[in-house]
This record gives C-alpha cells, sequence and structure tokens, in this order.
C-alpha cells in the first residue's frame, strides 16, 4: 500500500508541475500589458487603447498572432520595433506631453494594413491639454473634398534650377510662406503670367519661376525627410514613383464598384491619388495637400495621418509631393 | 487483429499440434528474448521505470494542451504544435512503431486516468474500482471506427496539424473520451476500438522486430488462473497471438506470468507478414487503404506546390474545402478500395488460384503495410526533418510568453535538409516497395501450386503508388 500511495504522489507531483507552471507563466502575462497584433481583417490590435500618465514610462509587450508587424507611436521620438510571430518585443515608451497619441503599424501586413491603429490616452494630473490649434485647411476655409482640375498645365516639366538661371526678381508678395501655403501652383503662374516684368518670358519660363518659388520654400532635408515618410506610409498604395500604381493599388480597385455586394473593410474606395498627373497636382495648394494628408477621407481610401505625422512631417511629405511636378534640383 | 474475445476459446485447441510448435519457437534461432537479458529485466520487472515514464508523458500531455490552449496563436512557437506534430510525429513514426510496434501504446498518458479509475489503483489493484466494465458491442470491433477517425482527422488535418487551439481541445478531446468510455466498457475500449494512432501503430506493428509472445504453449493451457490475462488492461491473452496488432507492448503478462513462460522478443522485420488470412474480415485492409490514400493526400498538401490545394484544406466549411474533402473521401473510400480489389481480382485470375475474393483481399492487404508504413516514414521526413529545429525553440518558450527557459535569446530558423532528406525519402520508398514485393511473393509461394506466378497486378499496384510518392516527395 505505501507503494500504491507513493505513486499516487508522484502522479500528483507531475500533474501539480504541467498545470502550475502554466498558470504562473498565465499570471505574470496578466501583470504586464501583452498587446496582440492581428492584421486588420482579423481584428488589428489588442487591446487597442491603452491609458498611460506623463513622466511614468510605459512598458508593453509586443506580439503578433499572424504575421510580421511593425509597432510606432505617432508623433513621438521612437523608432518602429518589428512585431514578430509568436515573440514578444518589449518596449518602453516615455510621454512628456499629455494628449491622445495613435499607434499604428509600420509594415504593410494586408490591404487594410493602415487600419492597425490604437490609442494611448496619456494624462497629466498637473497640466490640462490645450485645445489644439486648426489646420490650416480649416482656417483657410479650403474644402478639399471638391474636385479639383485645370486645364493650365505646362508641356515640360518645370525645373526650379532653370528659374534660378533666369534670375528675375519675383515680387516679394509671391515668395513668402504664407503665399506658398495658400495657392496652387498654376494660382502662381497665373499672377506672374500677367505681371508686366515677366512680358518677355516664355510660358515655359515662367513654369520653371514657379518650380524655383516652390523650392525656395523648402529645403534638400525636408524633402528626403519626406521621400523617407512616403516610402514608408504612402507607397504601398500611391505607388514609389508617386503614380498610383503602389503593390495595394490593384487590390483597392477591385474593390471598388461592388458597393452593395462587399461591404468589407476597404471597399468602396477608388485607384490612389497619381502624383505624376498634372493637372491634379497643379491645381492644388500645400494647404490643401496638407488637409488631404491629416484628414484622410474624400471618399475614398485614404487614411488620416494627423495623429501620427507631426507637422513638420506633414509639410516635409507636401513639400516632396510636389517633386513629382517640378525638378526640384539644387544648383550648385 | 484477434483479441480474446473474438478466438475459439483456448480450451478448444489442440494439444499436440501447438506443442509442436512452441518446442520450434523454443529452439527459433530468429529469436532473442530480452526479458532474459541480466540487466534489461529488472528494467521491466519492476513498474516503476515505466511508471516514471508514463508519469512523465502524462504531464508532457496535460503541459501540451495547457500551452495549445492559452500559448501563442503561433503554431511554430507552441509547444502544441511543434511537440505533437512535429517531435513526438517524428518519434514515433520513425523510432516506436517501426522498431517497436505499439510501444508507444505502452507510455502513452491518454488512458491512464482510465486505467487508474478500473482498477482503483495507480499500481496496485484498490477496492473501490469504477466503471460499468460493459463489453464493447459486437457491431463496432475491428478497425473500422480508428479508419474513420483518421478519414475525419485527415479532412480537418490542415487546420488541426497548425492552429494549436485546436491541437489543444482536439487532445483535450480524446483524452475525456477515452476516460469516459474506460468508465462503461471493460479495458481499454477506447485505444483498442477507437484511438486513430493506435489503429494503425497496431496494424504496422505486425512489421515491427519486437514481440510478446508466451514461450510454451502446454504451460499457459494447464495454468488455470490465466493470470496474464488478468493482468492485461487490453485484455488480450498472449496465447492466442497469431500476430502484434494488439498487443500494446505494456509488460504487465510478463510481470503476471507465475511461470516465467513470456518472452519479449527480438525477431527479423515483417515476421508476422506473409500469412495466408483464414479471415474475411476487411477493416484491417480498410485501414491499409486509408492509410495510403491519407499518405499521399497529405504529401500533396503538405510538401506540393499547389497553393490553391492548401488553402482548399485550410478553409474549412468552403466551397473548396467541400471539394478537397469530397476528393480525399473518394480516394479513400471508392478510388483506392476499387483499384485494391480489382488488383486482387485480376491477380486470382493471373496466378490461378481461387479463395473467395474477400479472403484473398485481406490476405494481400498485408503487402500493403510494409508500403505504408515506409511512405508514412518517408513523409515525416519531408515535412519534419526541416522544422526539428523548432522544437528547441518551443522548449525554450513553450508558450510563446517570451520565456527563454534554456538560456538562449535567438535560436535558428528552419534548416535545409532538402538534400539529404530528398535521398532518404527516396532510398525509404524503394525499401517499402521491395519489401511489399517481397511480402507478396512469399504469399505466392505459401500458395498450394506446385509453380506459383508472382502476383503482378498487386505488385503493379505497389508500383504505382510508390512512383506517386515518389513524384510527390522527391519529384
Amino acid at each position: 500500500m505505501k507503494k500504491e500511495w507513493l505513486a499516487r504522489g508522484i502522479v500528483a507531483l507531475g500533474l501539480a508541475i504541467a498545470v502550475v507552471i502554466p498558470a504562473v507563466g498565465w499570471w505574470q502575462q496578466s501583470q504586464g500589458i501583452v498587446v496582440h497584433a492581428h492584421m486588420a481583417e482579423t481584428g488589428g490590435w489588442t487591446p487597442e487603447n491603452l491609458t498611460a500618465e506623463v513622466g511614468k514610462p510605459l512598458h508593453l509587450r509586443l506580439t503578433s498572432d499572424d504575421v510580421t508587424h511593425g509597432f510606432a507611436v505617432g508623433q513621438l521620438d521612437q523608432p518602429a520595433v518589428n512585431v514578430l510571430p509568436g515573440e514578444m518585443t518589449d518596449i518602453t515608451l516615455a510621454f512628456d506631453k499629455p494628449g491622445k497619441y495613435t499607434f499604428y503599424c509600420t509594415r504593410w501586413c494586408s490591404i487594410n494594413h493602415w487600419r492597425m491603429r490604437g490609442t494611448i490616452e496619456v494624462t497629466d494630473p498637473n497640466i490640462k491639454v490645450e485645445p489644439a490649434k486648426p489646420p490650416l485647411y480649416v482656417t483657410l476655409g479650403l474644402n478639399i473634398d471638391a474636385d479639383h482640375v485645370t486645364s493650365v498645365i505646362y508641356a515640360q516639366m518645370p525645373a526650379a534650377w532653370r528659374g534660378a538661371l533666369l534670375n528675375r526678381a519675383v515680387p516679394i508678395e509671391y515668395t513668402n510662406r504664407d503665399y506658398y501655403l495658400s495657392h496652387t501652383p498654376v494660382d502662381l503662374w497665373l499672377a506672374l503670367r500677367s505681371e508686366p516684368s515677366f512680358i518677355d518670358l516664355t510660358d515655359k519660363d515662367v513654369w520653371d519661376q514657379v518650380a524655383w518659388v516652390w523650392q525656395s520654400n523648402t529645403t534638400p532635408d525636408e524633402i528626403q525627410a519626406g521621400r523617407e515618410l512616403f516610402a514608408a506610409n504612402c507607397a504601398a498604395c500611391h505607388g514609389e514613383n508617386g503614380a498610383g500604381n503602389g503593390v495595394f493599388a490593384d487590390q483597392l480597385a477591385a474593390t471598388t464598384g461592388n458597393a452593395n455586394s462587399d461591404t468589407s473593410m476597404g471597399a468602396h474606395t477608388q485607384r490612389p491619388a497619381d502624383f505624376t498627373d498634372p493637372s491634379h497636382m497643379l491645381s492644388v495648394s500645400p494647404a490643401h495637400l496638407q488637409g488631404k494628408i491629416i484628414r484622410g477621407g474624400m471618399g475614398t481610401g485614404m487614411p488620416y495621418w494627423g495623429p501620427v505625422f507631426t507637422q513638420d512631417q506633414t509639410w516635409a511629405l507636401v513639400a516632396y509631393l510636389y517633386s513629382f511636378q517640378f525638378d526640384m534640383e539644387v544648383l550648385k | 487483429m484477434t483479441r480474446l474475445q473474438e478466438i475459439p476459446w483456448v480450451e478448444k485447441v489442440g494439444l499436440n499440434e501447438p506443442a509442436a510448435q512452441s518446442q520450434k519457437r523454443l529452439q527459433s534461432p530468429g529469436r532473442l528474448n530480452l526479458y532474459r537479458l541480466a540487466w534489461l529485466r529488472p528494467l521491466i520487472e519492476s513498474q516503476w521505470p515505466q511508471f516514471l515514464i508514463r508519469i512523465l508523458t502524462l504531464a508532457g500531455f496535460v503541459f501540451t494542451i495547457a500551452g495549445g490552449l492559452f500559448g501563442s496563436l503561433v503554431g511554430s512557437h507552441n509547444i502544441a504544435i511543434i511537440f505533437v506534430w512535429i517531435a513526438w510525429w517524428t518519434a514515433l513514426k520513425l523510432v516506436f512503431i517501426p522498431f517497436g510496434g505499439r510501444s508507444w501504446c505502452s507510455v502513452c498518458p491518454i488512458p491512464l486516468p482510465g486505467d487508474w479509475l478500473q482498477q482503483g489503483g495507480v499500481l496496485e489493484t484498490g477496492r473501490r474500482r469504477f466503471g460499468l466494465n460493459l463489453r464493447w458491442p459486437k457491431r463496432l470491433r475491428g478497425s473500422w471506427m480508428q479508419s474513420g477517425g483518421f478519414l475525419l482527422i485527415g479532412l480537418f488535418s490542415a487546420v488541426t496539424l497548425t492552429d494549436p487551439q485546436v491541437t489543444g481541445w482536439v487532445l483535450l478531446a480524446l483524452f475525456g473520451l477515452a476516460i469516459g468510455l474506460s468508465l462503461v466498457f471493460e479495458k481499454r475500449a477506447f485505444c483498442t476500438y477507437l484511438c486513430p494512432i493506435g489503429g494503425f501503430s497496431g496494424m504496422y506493428a505486425q512489421t515491427s522486430p519486437l514481440e510478446v509472445r508466451i514461450i510454451e504453449k502446454e504451460v499457459c493451457l494447464r495454468h488455470d488462473v490465466k493470470s496474464c490475462y488478468q493482468a492485461c488492461p487490453w485484455g488480450v491473452y498472449p496465447v492466442a497471438f497469431r500476430d502484434n496488432s494488439a498487443c500494446g507492448m505494456c509488460m504487465e503478462c510478463l510481470r503476471a506470468c507465475p511461470s516465467d513462460n513470456l518472452a519479449l522478443n527480438v525477431r527479423p522485420f515483417g515476421t508476422d507478414l506473409g500469412r495466408q488470412k483464414t479471415s474475411t474480415r476487411l477493416d484491417e485492409t480498410f485501414l491499409a487503404l486509408v492509410m495510403l490514400g491519407s499518405v499521399i493526400t497529405f504529401a500533396a498538401v503538405f510538401t506540393g506546390p499547389w497553393g490553391w490545394l492548401k488553402s482548399a484544406a485550410f478553409e474549412i466549411g468552403s466551397l473548396s474545402w467541400f471539394g478537397y474533402a469530397s476528393a480525399y473521401l473518394a480516394i479513400n473510400l471508392l478510388l483506392l478500395p476499387a483499384f485494391f480489389s480489382m488488383a486482387v481480382w485480376a491477380g486470382q485470375k493471373f496466378t490461378g488460384t481461387w479463395v473467395s475474393l474477400k479472403r484473398a483481399i485481406a490476405t494481400q492487404a498485408q503487402v500493403l503495410l510494409p508500403l505504408g508504413l515506409m511512405a508514412w516514414i518517408a513523409f515525416t521526413i519531408s515535412f519534419a526533418l526541416p522544422k526539428l529545429s523548432l522544437v528547441l525553440g518551443v522548449l525554450n518558450d513553450p508558450f510563446g510568453w517570451g520565456w527563454h527557459l534554456l538560456g538562449v535569446t535567438d535560436i535558428g530558423r528552419m534548416v535545409n535538409t532538402a538534400g539529404i532528406s530528398m535521398i532518404f525519402q527516396m532510398i525509404l520508398l524503394l525499401v517499402g516497395l521491395f519489401w511489399s514485393a517481397s511480402v507478396s511473393r512469399k504469399l505466392s509461394a505459401k500458395s498450394e501450386k506446385k509453380s506459383p506466378h508472382l502476383n503482378l497486378p498487386v505488385l503493379a499496384f505497389s508500383l504505382i503508388f510508390t512512383l506517386a510518392m515518389l513524384w510527390l516527395l522527391v519529384g
């Protein structure tokens, strides 16, 4: 009988070990915040909404349940990390300003990749959140949903360096930052065309002059920053060459036209905008483009980037978008 | 498979004929009785080594279920997928079955709680026993339900083999079913009639080089108590063994025999094969064909280059999955049985023998055993070998919770073993073909005719199967 009791003890011990180890692990898991990543079609981030306090570090354990994802927090100076299937990535976030932050996926994981977003509500008991200033397109009262096509376009791609070589004084009212932000290239071209002092210039010269003004409102560094942001966030749909033919473009287009039958995410969208098309690009102002980027929508599948990009990042992106129209090469 | 309930009671067996046979066996140079080895005997005689291994597998099983249900959803990082379908399956197919027949059954954790409840104790029989102890219904005997169970696994295999939660639930269901059945029926009803693994393990055990057999039949016949039968958790009587298929290799009979009249023999591979069958039961034939049909289908789905086939097998409930399911069932229930029956029928015509077709089919099915066993080993090597490195990964982090139990932070991904594994697979498939041909030759030689012909139609069936597997695995 002793033998039997010993055997029973061993059975109990074996089972206890087999149950206790996972249970302890499970309990430990539930102590930290584990964020699971799924493709947007199967749920996106879980949990989706997190909270934190200013000055208190937020520890997150990130894991993917399907494919490789990435994790970054918008408007926070922290490099993106990979979130690998079945593995844990530890990350510590620190916030020095209260507000509602957006975290998002940085890998093109599926056609609805951009929908993989969640929020971190950061509070500071001492500071009241100041209401954000409305963006420029709101102040200007622009209707960013309106159709915009121009009939005035160039015959040859304008080049900023040719405009610089003309060495003509552009009236000061056209070269200041406010004018640039709130006017379209066509506005400027029409204004310069009717300038008496530019009467001797050809239409092409005026376009080069416009390109020069646009270039003088940015810097090579800003354009480079815009190029990087575009490659990471926009090229999946808009294409690396800006022609609206990214890897997801065909899939997006395929969901158009069957609004009744397909109500899944990503439906009711149209082809991504083609930035190489002058009739559209020359008729939008930087403020207009900024509006489209931060608000998204326009009845298309365009995501909203407001909570993700800082204001500088958005302006850098806008400056880069015009390089699909103008040769922004700097004359040395 | 012959079980005590299904054979004429042993008293009816003549005394003289078995006496001569057992004399022959005692002297047989083809056997080595491991139970006589001084260093090994205590390890078998004592219940403890086996008991400790069983506790290890039981704890591992419970741990694996927990991993499946609560661990990472990513199969390659979950112990339930990697341990069950890569590590255990490889060990079962490459070691336990080919070398030890049903040896896995002897340490399998699934029936243990049921056994303990039935005998009212873990190692010793207790006073309070549980269970109704009913006889298994006669109509449900044989391996039909095991074949059905395997077909069921096959239908959902793509998901079961990759989704940790599904694997966890399947294991839990098997555990519950085994315990439940042991409370209703006598002995190991689940293992004998339902467990799909037990089904093919028993069938392929006939090829294995390990057997438990009695030494002298007269000793058994004179013994009134039949302690071996009393002790056997499977309810089989060793005197009745014609082949290995019903023996769970648990060694209880060796421990129980007061006359030391049982042997654990090492014997040549495939010893049980090549006998004319007297029975017309086709359950084993059907199981052998299901195993062939399944390995062909799995090789096409898991190792083949057809993405559409993979997604059809994965998308359970979709139209394409119904297509896959119908094709899989058609291969196993119609095509292979029809082709094999035709081959046997043609073989009868060709060799000019005429026993009843059912008996001929049951006999010729033995040709399919080496063929199927080797095909399964080859297939297992093809899909499991490159993933064996993942075993280390799940030992380090069984649930995908970021643990470092082995202290390793980065474990290599899949290893490229394509070259060597292909050569292995080719050799194994060819060994299977030649082995089955030799079983076929043995069967022909046993026919009553003076100058027996080779059974070419059945050999052609084996050849076509081997070529198909070679094409699927090696390309």
